[in-house]
């Protein structure tokens, strides 16, 4: 049988829709509300008192453009790790799957694929609530579900890789601690990267998250010729991360 | 498995391991815990790689045709991993896709009509009671009919009522032609379903045959159990091994195996003489307790 089959991939994808089918609710309960609350306390709060414009932006645009980033991060590797770690460790779910014919390969590429399907579709959210807030429709948005699919697959992959990796759930507290929130943070969501020190702003260039809030507000507010390379890092991100994690996982599940 | 060897670290799980089933069978794994029969059942399904040997399923070798070899078989493993939010005939439509059945909606009939679950089909998981989970494990691992079924363990941890509902349905399938590996510590589970047993400690095969067999060659014809103080136990003990005859703790008892050959004085005439069991054999070969 060869690798990477579509049958495999989409057989662990469907019992993936099965799951969430009894929990969509709730997540995009909160897919929805979050960038609300954020948009209303940084855009419409900070905006209208402290910030006006910034890089010639309504402050509201800046960070409802930027949320998007915030959106796919949190909607990726977050489920990534937990649920993996989960799905691993205490429902054994890996073990029944793995005694089908599907390889691990197949197993953390569907997982991939689904989470970055889900976090694509999620990650455009906060783009709506914010052109209820006032951002113009543009034609460059139509392609934002493509750069945060590109993206949450990337960080899908890292969630992957991290559950494959630790020993106890607990240890996640120091991954989101130490990566994800500083990602999350030095992403330009909420303020310019030009507006930190030099060495942040390199630090910044390696940030898969930064690309992805200069590609959606290039998207709403038009492309630059640099947003090629800005994709391609994510797709180079996405690739990379994702053989980490299938052999993170491989060395998790094989004895 | 010929000469097969898996180590965890420096524990050597399986060692030397020398297992043939052949087709249309039901061979009982029997062994105590921590003899490597689970560690066995991931070797065969791919899940675990050995150090050294060779292991052939259905004529694909391993690890590297594990895919195509899993294809073919199904698994009941020992720990119960059904998606507990989902329905009953969700779970077993994704295992019929994950094995590439080709009528989806079929194979989830045929599951729910051999789980007896069909009333059951649209409830999530988590409200089944543990028998109704077990036959729907069994159900999923037989979605796509496979000539040959990988059993760890399928009754552990179940009530007396729902075991035998559960050793009637694998009685099923052994009578309809599927050859079965069914690893176990339940001697009971092994004499009543194997056609032959394999007796398995500290990761090799320590005898192998039918249970009959089994015990006529271990065992002798008939046990004698003795009840008494522990003082006259070991009188009884020191008499009995005088004359070679071996002798196993049975709870509160001891059991005199192949008591048919003693000689004068060596069974008390108070002791219980029962025919010999698969268990008198497990215990004499294994040191470990029944179950």
């Amino acid at each position: 049988m060869r690798r990477l089959e579509p049958a495999a991939i989409t057989g662990v994808m469907s019992r993936e829709v099965a799951n969430f089918r009894t929990f969509w609710k709730a997540t995009t309960f909160s897919s929805v509300l979050e960038p609300i609350i954020y948009l209303l306390a940084f855009g419409v709060g900070l905006g209208s008192t402290i910030v006006d414009r910034v890089d010639g932006l309504d402050y509201v645009e800046f960070v409802g453009t930027g949320m998007v980033a915030t959106a796919v991060i949190f909607s990726s590797a977050l489920p990534a790790m937990f649920g993996t770690f989960v799905k691993h460790r205490f429902q054994n779910t890996y073990d029944a799957i793995l005694a089908a014919p599907v390889d691990v390969e197949e197993l953390v590429t569907a997982e991939m694929l689904w989470i970055g399907i889900r976090a694509g579709f999620y990650g455009c959210f906060p783009l709506l609530v914010a052109m209820a807030f006032g951002l113009d429709p543009a034609p460059g948005m139509l392609l934002v579900p493509l750069f945060c699919l590109v993206t949450a697959l990337g960080f899908a992959a890292f969630g992957i890789a991290v559950a494959g990796t630790v020993s106890k759930i607990d240890q996640f507290s120091y991954v989101t601690t130490l990566v994800v929130t500083p990602l999350f943070l030095v992403a330009g969501t909420f303020f310019p990267i030009d507006q930190l020190p030099s060495g942040l702003q390199a630090a910044a260039q390696l940030n898969p998250l930064h690309h992805l809030v200069e590609l959606v507000r290039h998207a709403s507010f038009g492309f630059r010729a640099t947003d090629l390379i800005r994709f391609a890092v994510l797709i180079a991100f996405a690739v990379v991360l994702w053989r980490v994690a299938v052999q993170r996982m491989t060395a998790r599940l094989i004895d | 498995m010929k000469g097969v060897v898996k180590r965890f670290g420096t524990i050597t799980a399986v060692d030397g391991l020398d297992l043939e089933v052949p087709r249309g069978i039901c061979l009982g794994l029997l062994g105590p815990n921590g003899a490597g029969k689970s560690t066995t059942m991931r070797l065969l399904t791919g899940q675990a790689i050995a150090n050294a040997g060779e292991i052939r399923v259905l004529g694909h070798q391993l690890p590297q045709e594990a895919k195509a070899a899993r294809a073919e078989m199904g698994v009941v493993p020992q720990l119960d991993n059904l998606d507990i939010d989902v329905t009953v005939e969700d779970n077993l439509a994704v295992y019929a896709r994950l094995y590439r059945v080709a009528d989806v909606r079929a194979a989830v009939e045929r599951g729910l009509e051999l789980s007896r679950l069909g009333a059951r089909r649209r409830d999530a998981v988590d409200k089944l009671s543990g028998g109704m989970r077990r036959r729907l494990l069994l159900a999923r691992g037989l979605v796509h009919r496979p000539p040959l079924m990988l059993l760890d363990e399928p009754t552990v941890g179940l009530d007396p009522q729902i075991r035998t509902e559960l050793w009637s349905l694998i009685d099923g399938l052994r009578s309809g032609g599927t050859t079965i590996l069914m690893s176990t510590h339940y001697i009971e589970e092994a004499e009543r379903l194997a056609d032959e047993v394999a007796l398995m400690a500290d990761g090799k095969i320590i005898a192998r045959g039918r249970p009959g067999d089994l015990i006529a060659e271990h065992a002798g014809r008939e046990t004698a159990e003795v009840y008494a103080p522990p003082e006259r136990l070991a009188a009884v003990r020191a008499v009995a091994e005088a004359q070679g005859l071996p002798v196993r703790p049975a709870g509160p008892a001891i059991a005199i195996v192949g008591s048919e050959r003693a000689q004068d004085g060596a069974v008390p005439e108070d002791a219980v003489r029962r025919a010999a069991t698969l268990e008198d054999v497990f215990v004499l070969l294994t040191g470990a307790d029944a179950e």
